[in-house]
């Protein structure tokens, strides 16, 4: 099995009728064992999986990733479980695996430790939301070394850098579909389909949208143009709910999860365009 | 030293923020230039610092407090007298008059103890901009009557109850709102932090306080002081005091952090004495943090101070020594806040009493003939009640009541 920076550019690239699904979650919400059993099933629906490593002060995310976060570090997570999150991940599923977190852990721990620990417990890309283009240089340096993918973000303020931060991505880019942090919402910006458009033009990579995605319309909504349709907030809320629920009540919501995981799957579908 | 085209002093600063923002940054820093060179601005800008803020502050002689510590000089530049009563108004001001001469219509802020809220709050009332201030509910709890101040002057106050719900919590909401109101907002950042250019800016707008100072002394004394003492939670007060004196190689600058229980217990906001280097609201600088890089929330007496970072410039002059940066625990503002308060008859701030108690330490051990001024960055109002309450739950008594 291809890994690294490939492996995720050709999880995305090939799929020709339809979009890839990006799902997110918070590697050890709200637990260890619950984390893998989220991903276990998650596995088995994604394209990519986005694994996010908590920190203490998430800037680009809304409320549901940071109450994700605040659960999974209540419960101990930190970056070295969150390896062993990751490698665990590995011993089930070859499903690319992409590490989100801030800069401040990377740079706390140096750029190449953090990376030969993620590259190591089977993580193939990363992506650091407060890491803009001018201060990614070192990072993307380190992982050019590991063959590990770029996953640089290019929003609707972006302008003319778009062009520029699209051309330095080795794994995917991620257009983020609103103003705003992570979490769900109503509609998209109407200047999004331009701005996917814009930035497939100056990518030689597969380009995913996220931020605001959680319904199965909305994800088949964006697979007509986009090659990624990233979900997280609306996945992690079931970590929420795992936590607080009644050992009886475990399996409903478990089910459910995999449903909404299926559902969204089966929203990619690039010629279901719901009109 | 003006920062970098990268936005750094040496190594820290820069811009750590998401995508979103970047091109806000671009805007704004190349705003700054283009506005503060055009002669309506400037004029603006020095009436309302002279005819509303109440400039210049007074370079006060501290005649008692010289004797009674029986060394140095001890002059207090008076930042309490500004409007809203503390040096906050210098930069909301400059920076609420740029948001004026950019088109916004509305600003954003976030506050600890409510003084920078406040003096934004009396900002956008004077120049007619909405004003929403983001501030943490453990905050609103204890700063109970900033809240209502701010209300009055016609902000919203949104309470923020993420993380620990103090000013270091305020600041992500405020940035997480900025990224989503970017194209209408104008944030006012209210210390020498956060991603450049603010830095920058709030030292431009804060060094009206060492402009000042220098010229004072040269007519009072006839010379530059031998050192000068700030406190340093941000480090907006002190770096604008410092700012002018940099190129000054004998006047010893020294900022102040809050030690809050001591350095050596884990309730105290030292990033300099205890912190490490690693990102923190946008910049690099230095900040407490545990060995995974996750911020550990910081504890002074001071709200003001009550911070776990500290502006890049500062550990920039820290690292390169021209500054140095001492900590004094609550007890010893507390004590420095008694003092003043009883020998001069100014109740400072908790924040400045902590620059205070470090001048009454070196003030004996220097000659008659050198010179030390204190940055008063504020006066003590916004802190009566909790000094009160500590007082009273430490069965101290003030003495003379009959």
């Amino acid at each position: 099995m291809e890994r690294g920076r490939n492996a995720i550019v050709s999880a995305l690239a090939g799929l020709n009728d339809r979009a890839g699904l990006i799902p997110f979650v918070v590697a050890g919400d709200p637990n260890f064992e619950d984390s893998i059993e989220l991903l276990r099933i998650l596995s088995e629906y994604a394209d990519v999986i986005e694994i996010g490593i908590p920190y203490s002060d998430p800037l680009a995310d809304g409320p549901a990733i940071q109450a994700g976060a605040a659960r999974s570090l209540a419960n101990g997570m930190n970056l070295s479980r969150a390896m062993d999150l990751i490698s665990a991940v590995r011993t089930f599923s070859p499903v690319p695996i992409i590490a989100f977190t801030y800069a401040n852990p990377v740079y706390k721990t140096g750029i190449a430790k953090f990376l030969s620990n993620a590259r190591g417990a089977g993580a193939d890309g990363v992506i650091i939301p407060d890491l803009p283009h001018e201060e990614s240089e070192d990072l993307r340096r380190e992982l050019d070394r590991l063959n590990m993918a770029y996953v640089p973000l290019v929003s609707l303020t972006s302008g003319e850098r778009a062009a520029r931060i699209a051309k330095t991505a080795t794994g995917f880019v991620y257009c983020v579909s609103t103003l705003g942090v992570t979490g769900e919402r109503k509609s998209f910006a109407a200047q999004l389909p331009a701005l996917v458009s814009q930035v497939k033009a100056s990518s030689t990579v597969p380009v995913a949208v996220g931020f605001g995605v959680s319904q199965t319309e909305q994800v088949a909504e964006l697979s007509a143009y986009a090659d990624g349709v990233i979900v997280g907030s609306a996945f992690v809320k079931y970590a929420g709910l795992l936590k607080n629920a009644a050992p009886e009540d475990r399996n409903v919501i478990l089910q459910a999860f995999r449903r909404f995981a299926s559902d969204l799957a089966g929203a990619t579908n690039k010629g279901e365009k719901l009109g | 030293m003006n920062p970098d085209h990268s936005g750094r002093f040496g190594d820290f600063g820069g811009k750590f923020v998401p995508e979103t923002l970047m091109s806000a940054l671009y805007q704004l820093e190349n705003d700054f230039e283009r506005v503060r060179t055009l002669p309506e601005f400037q004029t603006e800008l020095q009436d309302l610092l002279a005819n509303y803020a109440g400039r210049s502050t007074p370079l006060y002689f501290a005649k008692r407090l010289t004797e009674q510590y029986g060394g140095a000089k001890m002059y207090l530049k008076r930042e309490d007298l500004n409007h809203t009563g503390a040096h906050k108004i210098n930069n909301t001001i400059g920076q609420g008059l740029l948001a004026k001469w950019t088109g916004k219509k509305r600003v954003l802020a976030e506050t600890g103890a409510g003084q920078h809220g406040v003096a934004t709050a009396t900002v956008a009332a004077l120049l007619g901009l909405e004003c929403t201030v983001f501030m943490g509910e453990e905050d609103i709890r204890r700063q109970a009557l900033n809240v209502f101040r701010m209300e009055l002057l016609g902000a919203t106050v949104e309470a923020v109850t993420s993380g620990t719900g103090t000013l270091k919590d305020a600041t992500n909401e405020a940035l997480r709102h900025w990224v989503e109101h970017v194209n209408d907002t104008y944030y006012i950042v209210g210390s020498v932090v956060g991603p450049h250019p603010y830095p920058y800016i709030v030292r431009e707008f804060q060094r009206i306080i060492g402009d000042e100072t220098k010229s004072q002394i040269m007519e009072l004394e006839g010379h530059l002081p031998d050192v000068i003492v700030a406190a340093v939670g941000g480090g907006s007060n002190a770096m604008g005091m410092f700012y002018p004196f940099l190129d000054d190689r004998e006047v010893a600058l020294i900022g102040v952090e809050a030690a809050g229980e001591g350095i050596d217990t884990p309730r105290h906001a030292a990033s300099i004495a205890k912190g490490s280097k690693g990102i923190i609201h946008g910049a690099l600088t230095y900040l407490l943090q545990d060995n995974d890089g996750q911020i550990i929330p910081a504890h002074s007496i001071s709200a003001g101070l009550d911070y776990p970072g500290i502006g890049p410039e500062h550990s920039f002059l820290h690292e390169s020594g021209r500054a140095k940066y001492v900590p004094i625990k609550d007890q010893e503002a507390l004590d420095a806040f008694l003092t003043l308060s009883r020998l001069e008859g100014i109740i400072p701030a908790l924040e400045s009493a902590h620059a205070l108690a470090h001048a009454l330490k070196i003030a004996p051990t220097m000659s008659k003939e050198q010179i030390l001024v204190v940055n008063l960055s504020g006066r003590g109002d916004k802190d009566v009640d909790s000094v009160r309450s500590i007082l009273s739950e430490g069965g101290q008594t003030l003495g003379t009541r009959s």
